[in-house]
């Protein structure tokens, strides 16, 4: 550790770990109330489910980004973090405030929820993702302001670098876009463009200003390779994901009451939208190539290489299988779309945070050259059970996508939702069963953490 | 390929392509906005659809349904059920509804559970209204079929 500022990263990593056990926690109960109804209701109905699992995961990948920024920051700026106290009190509030908001999730019925939480005043819950109530959204925005203020002062009093630019940028646009969350006109067709505003241009544009510095400050750390060669990738990538991924919100503007003209804006920008996963393949295989280092710690280079190939299968591969207006037509609204989630979520966001942590907190634990040989091999077999465990779970969601298009929207011998639900319950099962392997590699690679360091 | 390409010629792709892209978008979305009443038929709009639609959101409806295809995949598609339930009818829609909200959770074992919101009748009327105005929304023909 250069500068002892980036301890505060620490809290914000294992706290990040936690809620993602729980998220996972949270899925694999879902996945057991879809083959048996009766299964924690009416303790836990599916909705309350869901958003405990959907929360969740966006708050512990904005804990993984600050992490992932406090630790990068002080390196990149070439001093300590602007206000390291601030950091820690954000951390403290921000734990507190989404603690307390699951527990509300969990223990009010929501329509309760929204009357002791002022939604009146302002009604933006019951929305999917931005469920939250009022105070939480409100302590988001503080959140946010603080993490920026404290990253951006910190670049300002500092060295400033290409990776430094493309976060803070991320990080502005991450904070615009949630305001859009504050407006929901009566108009339901009106509230649902809108709400893209926050979900799309956070998970298809800003979130990936992020990911990309995250991705490119880590491979300078671990290959070694010169740092001018390093920015003009980072430059390509984000720029093909702005050229892309902007317009590339029109993909969701096909059905849902929107222009015509979506529907070839959509189609068009988003069949490009694999292109700059794509690059970052050949940024992390290329980077690992020309190598100038080997670094002791393996298991960061393997995280961020399998970050890009999963990020490129989840978000270019599955995104592009249904992106194109004439086949979103039969694949809009079902369990495709949840399989392409599922496997871009994991596959981009949660592998960077995984990259990160990995390489990270061995330093943060006052292990420069990484864990020891031993604690990286169980790494790695955690690598290999967390990503097979979401590509199996992905394949399992997609074949009963296709189920139920062929079930309720093809031909003329049409069948029902629930009696199409019935007929999959098999592949539900499978997806049960991988769900399990995700959550067993999670525990893996916390087993790996308390391997003891070899005599040395 | 990427040897061809400077750091300079990059930033400015980024840049360039960035700003270009978000202008067009931000043209779109006013156009979107100046076409969205009428595609939604708005002046149909009643003051009992909005109140459906805060009740629709009240109760996190979206948690387990979806409504013209977004939310979750847990229980069916609703932007149709006028036409599937009520055979695009209004009354015999709002009778039907009454009913099924009234039964709810179904003593069906192992089925998927739909929760009791103890609605009054004219919060699901409300809730009928706001059916029956976005099953009336014109979203490029989708859902492609009666069964969603």
């Amino acid at each position: 550790m250069k500068y002892s500022s980036q301890a505060v990263a620490k809290p914000y990593f294992i706290f990040a770990l936690i809620l993602l056990a729980g998220e996972i926690l949270f899925g694999l109960l879902m996945a057991i109330q879809y083959l048996y109804g009766d299964f924690l209701f009416p303790l836990i109905p599916f909705n309350v489910l869901r958003m405990v699992h959907t929360n969740l995961l966006i708050v512990l990948i904005l804990f993984g980004f600050m992490g992932a920024t406090y630790y990068l920051i002080p390196e990149e700026a070439e001093r300590e973090l602007w206000s390291p106290k601030l950091a820690i009190i954000t951390f403290w509030v921000f734990a507190a405030a989404g603690v307390a908001t699951i527990l509300g999730y969990l223990f009010v019925p929501y329509a309760t929820l929204t009357e002791i939480t002022f939604n009146e005043l302002l009604p933006t819950m019951g929305r999917e993702f931005l469920e939250q109530p009022l105070p939480t959204k409100v302590g988001i925005v503080l959140v946010v302001v603080s993490y920026i203020v404290n990253t951006a002062m910190t670049v300002l009093l500092g060295r400033r670098t290409v990776i430094t630019t493309v976060l803070i940028t991320g990080l502005l646009g991450l904070a615009v876009f949630f305001l859009v969350a504050f407006y929901v006109p009566d108009n339901l067709i009106m509230d649902k463009f809108f709400w893209w505003f926050t979900v799309h241009l956070w998970v298809e544009a800003t979130w990936e200003l992020i990911m990309g510095a995250i991705l490119a400050f880590v491979l300078i750390k671990v290959t070694g390779v010169d740092r001018e060669h390093i920015d003009k990738w980072l430059y390509l990538i984000i720029a093909m994901t702005m050229v892309s991924g902007i317009l590339g919100t029109g993909h969701h503007f096909f059905y849902m009451g929107a222009p015509e003209y979506w529907l070839w804006i959509g189609s068009i920008s988003s069949a490009v939208e694999p292109l700059p996963f794509f690059l970052m393949i050949l940024f992390a295989f290329t980077m690992t190539r020309e190598r100038k280092i080997t670094h002791d710690n393996e298991m960061a280079l393997t995280w961020a290489k399998g970050t890009a190939v999963m990020a490129f299968l989840g978000a270019g591969v599955w995104g592009f299988i249904h992106t194109l207006a004439p086949v979103n037509m039969f694949t809009h609204g079902t369990q495709l779309t949840a399989a392409h989630g599922h496997l871009s979520f994991y596959g981009a966001y949660i592998m960077i945070i995984f990259t990160i942590t990995s390489y990270a907190m061995p330093i943060l634990r006052g292990r420069p050259h990484g864990n020891s040989k031993k604690a990286q091999k169980v790494e790695l077999s955690a690598f290999w059970m967390l990503n097979i465990g979401m590509l199996g779970l992905t394949l399992a969601l997609s074949a009963a996508g296709i189920s139920q298009i062929l079930d309720q929207r093809v031909g003329t011998d049409l069948v029902g939702f629930m009696e199409s639900q019935d007929s999959i319950a098999g592949i539900y099962m499978v997806r049960a069963g991988f769900g399990l392997l995700v959550f067993t590699g999670l525990l893996t690679y916390f087993a790996s953490f308390f391997i003891k360091e070899d005599n040395a | 390929m990427t040897e061809r390409i400077t750091k300079s010629m990059a930033k400015n792709i980024y840049y360039g392509g960035g700003t270009f892209a978000l202008l067009i978008f931000l043209a779109l979305t006013l156009d979107t906005v100046k076409q969205i009443p009428q595609r939604s038929n708005e002046v149909k709009m009643t003051e009992s659809v909005v109140m459906g639609k805060k009740i629709w959101e009240k109760n996190d409806c979206v948690g387990c349904h979806t409504l013209i295809g977004e939310g979750a995949y847990y229980a069916p598609e609703l932007m149709n059920v006028f036409q599937r339930r009520g055979g695009s009818d209004e009354s015999a829609f709002k009778a039907y509804m009454k009913g099924w909200m009234a039964s709810q959770p179904l003593a069906v074992p192992n089925r998927r559970k739909m929760p009791q919101f103890h609605l009054s009748d004219e919060e699901v009327d409300n809730l009928s209204d706001f059916l029956i105005w976005t099953s009336k929304v014109n979203a490029n023909d989708w859902p492609p079929t009666i069964e969603g």
